[in-house]
């Protein structure tokens, strides 16, 4: 059974959410697929290589709901190439790639030359998310059908306002047409300037725009509504106030089709630290309260908020170099959300299981993936990550072309250190 | 390395990451320091806001602007402290009286002063501010004054232009005007002396976008007034201000009861297109400050306004040349005080190069 394309993972600590298992095994896996674990590896398993994973941690490949990719649109911030390599150094093996207003992803040959891209480049795979209006103007129907008959995954309106409910809802009804999940931004433009922060008294003492929490709980309220008239699954994307957990729980608990994630960086940063004018911790949504902060946290822990995503967003230097109403929000995220998702282990938040989970099996869920799994038969996307390597980030060194993050400086505990798609390492930096 | 451990059963495996990547640039951006306006010993470098100032240094302000106000006008035009010294005033929104006020402050201390109205030039060409701020640098220059609608232009300015420039903020988005208060505080002392503690000072009008209402409330709560009251309705009053030691009215005549110092804000005609009011003649009826309105203040209360005043919309023309009115002090005080800032911190300069 010898085979130049089969592999032996071997004493590793496997740990797969989706069947709830924690333990050493080893991981045998030919061609593409994960064939078996642990004792069901057959005797005559002959790999032409193998990994000892000894003190290693075997993880499913991790799914990233929101990524912008820039490409095509905005080749000055960054490229595929980059930023699929950049996710898989992190232990990402799927990222959804989101649309946004310079990169409008609204036609299938748009769709097909990012996938195509992205296979090419051959690190991290790209799934796509199109866009739910045409140029996410918000006017009229994007070729929905086309987006899904060449394979995008959901399609969302990004940041970017719809012209009104009524669109919104034959939005909602057409996409439900071709099964396509909705990815909605609960954003109320009304009530939310943009280059502003979160209402409050610092909001008032920086004199910035404020942004107030019922922003976000209106357009919820709003979006539940039309769920109940249209019966469309819809996914929240990032989360950010107490306040709309309880809206969320409600409609969840009605048995309405609905969903959410919040934002890696919308567990641990506040508005303090958009003082004095950061424009790093410049985020739409907008970073909200402690006691928001906390909320967030609990609502994940309860499996209230279905995912964590790292809604990465590279920008060039300059993007960031501006009086903070005038910087481009977002933050380049991919590098930092397994190791803040991780540190809320540390933190008790979560456990280890459920860390991997909200990263893993239940993203995959959301994009009606199979993958997301360390099981025999499943496409073998994995990652090695050793837990003992104590490493400080460096913005400067992160292998995303975007620099902006916030975290430099933050000290961390583990660090990937080969990731496997499709059965094939795409990065290894293992000793 | 895990390739080396296998005989390269993988030809198509890659580890090795796409492209060398782009050099990076020193200049990253990051939070603005608070602490950037004073030099190591304490002396005023950059005027951004007053929020953080001490006591003292706004007292030096006051003080040296007086000296200002009281020479003879001959030795106004002479005052040499900024000789070959070149300001440049950087008006990224429009202004007539800051932006003149600045020159001849500039003038009287003997600059060499430019005067650059951005929004017609570069900006509009698509110049990034810090493109501009570099390239005039590069023509040299000791000092920008900055105005601009973005809060925090100042201080970026002040973080990222070379180290032997001062900034100096005359109005940035909604945060900070700390010049237009200092001069208000020097009106206010030369009226009702150097003890601020028994005064009860009332703001009028639209706080939630005025960053001159900010500075001004930084600048009483420093010299420690007795109470700080805001009048307006909800509309126009920010959130959580109450945090900045202040109380908030929206009843003016409760508002007015035993007050000092009246200072009315100046309502920018855009409030009505955005819902904030419904007119101006209710705004005029409920808020504006009226003669008999005035009378409800202390006999001897002063009235304030930074200009340029609406007549018949935040103040009656009787009120507003009546004799409590010290308008036009206000606007001769404000000639001083950036006469003070500008030489403070081109000798707080001046003692760092010495140093250096």
């Amino acid at each position: 059974m010898s085979n130049s394309k089969a592999l032996l993972i071997k004493n590793g600590r496997v740990i797969d959410p989706a069947s709830q298992f924690d333990g050493i095994a080893d991981i045998a896996i030919k061609k593409n697929k994960i064939i078996a674990i642990g004792s069901a590896i057959p005797k005559n398993f002959k790999p032409a290589s193998v990994i000892d994973a000894k003190d290693l941690w075997v993880l499913p490949g991790i799914i990233d709901l929101s990524a912008y990719l820039r490409e095509p649109g905005q080749e000055n911030k960054t490229r595929i190439n980059f930023e699929t390599y950049a996710a898989a150094s992190a232990g990402i093996t799927r990222i959804c790639c989101m649309p946004e207003v310079d990169s409008p992803i609204d036609g299938g040959a748009t769709v097909k030359l990012i996938k195509s891209k992205a296979k090419q480049a051959g690190y991290a795979r790209v799934s796509v998310i199109g866009s739910l209006t045409q140029g996410l103007a918000g006017e009229q129907l994007s070729h929905m059908g086309s987006l899904k008959y060449v394979g995008c995954v959901g399609v969302s309106q990004g940041h970017e306002k719809i012209r009104d409910l009524a669109t919104l809802r034959k939005a909602m009804e057409y996409a439900g047409t071709f099964d396509l999940p909705l990815f909605l931004h609960p954003i109320e433009h009304s009530l939310a300037e943009t280059g502003g922060m979160h209402e409050g008294a610092l909001s008032t003492r920086l004199g910035l725009a404020p942004i107030p929490a019922a922003s976000e709980t209106i357009a919820i309220a709003q979006i539940i509504a039309l769920v109940e008239l249209t019966k469309t699954p819809v996914h929240f994307c990032r989360l950010s106030s107490a306040a709309s957990i309880p809206l969320l729980k409600d409609a969840k608990d009605k048995g309405l089709p609905i969903t959410a994630d919040v934002a890696a960086h919308q567990l641990f940063l506040t508005e303090m630290d958009v003082a004095d004018y950061n424009p790093l911790c410049h985020t739409i949504p907008p970073l909200r309260t402690m006691a928001d902060r906390d909320a967030l946290r609990q609502a994940v822990a309860d499996g209230v908020i279905d995912a964590i995503c790292s809604d990465h967003q590279p920008h060039e230097v300059d993007a960031k170099l501006s009086p903070f109403e005038e910087t481009s929000p977002g933050i380049s995220a991919f590098e930092t959300l397994l190791p803040l998702v991780l540190r809320l282990v540390s933190e008790d938040v979560l456990t280890e299981m459920q860390a991997i989970d909200l990263l893993t099996s239940k993203p995959a869920q959301l994009i009606n993936s199979q993958a997301g799994k360390l099981q025999a038969g499943k496409v073998a996307d994995l990652s090695l990550f050793d837990p003992q390597t104590m490493w400080q980030l460096n913005a400067n060194k992160l292998l995303s072309e975007g620099k902006n993050t916030p975290f430099s400086g933050w000290g961390f505990e583990g660090k990937t250190v080969q990731t496997f798609v499709k059965g094939k390492s795409v990065y290894c930096v293992r000793q | 390395m895990s390739k080396n451990n296998s005989t390269d059963s993988f030809p198509d495996e890659r580890t090795e990451p796409p492209l060398a990547q782009q050099p990076v640039k020193d200049s990253s951006p990051g939070p603005l320091p608070s602490s950037m306006q004073l030099t190591s010993d304490g002396k005023l470098k950059h005027f951004l806001t007053i929020e953080g100032l001490p006591p003292l240094l706004l007292e030096e302000i006051l003080d040296r602007a007086e000296q200002f106000v009281s020479l003879p006008n001959k030795a106004k035009v002479q005052a040499p402290l900024l000789r070959g010294k070149t300001v440049m005033n950087l008006f990224f929104e429009n202004s007539t009286r800051t932006r003149t006020t600045f020159e001849l402050a500039a003038k009287r201390l003997s600059a060499d002063l430019v005067n650059l109205d951005i929004r017609n030039s570069a900006t509009t060409k698509g110049e990034s501010l810090l493109d501009t701020i570099r390239n005039l640098e590069a023509m040299g220059c000791d000092m920008f004054v900055v105005r601009h609608s973005s809060s925090s232009a100042a201080h970026f300015i002040a973080r990222y232009c070379a180290p032997h420039i001062s900034v100096i903020n005359a109005g940035d988005g909604r945060h900070a005007h700390p010049t237009q208060a200092m001069l208000d505080m020097l009106t206010i002392r030369q009226f009702k002396g150097r003890d601020f503690t028994p005064l009860k000072v009332a703001i009028i009008g639209d706080i939630k976008h005025s960053r001159v209402a900010r500075s001004q409330i930084h600048a009483l709560t420093t010299l420690c007034a007795g109470e700080i009251r805001l009048i307006g309705p909800q509309t126009l009053m920010p959130e959580g201000i109450e945090k900045m030691g202040v109380t908030s009215y929206t009843n003016i005549e409760k508002g007015l009861d035993d007050i000092d110092v009246i200072i009315t804000l100046r309502l920018q005609h855009e409030r009505m297109d955005s819902a904030m009011l419904p007119s101006i003649r209710e705004f005029y009826a409920r808020y504006g400050l009226t003669q008999e309105r005035l009378e409800l203040a202390k006999e001897d209360a002063i009235v304030m306004h930074p200009g340029p005043a609406n007549r018949g919309v935040e103040i009656d023309s009787r009120v507003a040349d009546g004799p409590q009115s010290v308008i036009l002090q206000q606007v001769t005080n404000g000639i001083a005080v950036r006469m003070a800032v500008m030489s403070m911190v081109m000798s707080s300069q001046a003692a760092t190069r010495v140093e250096s």
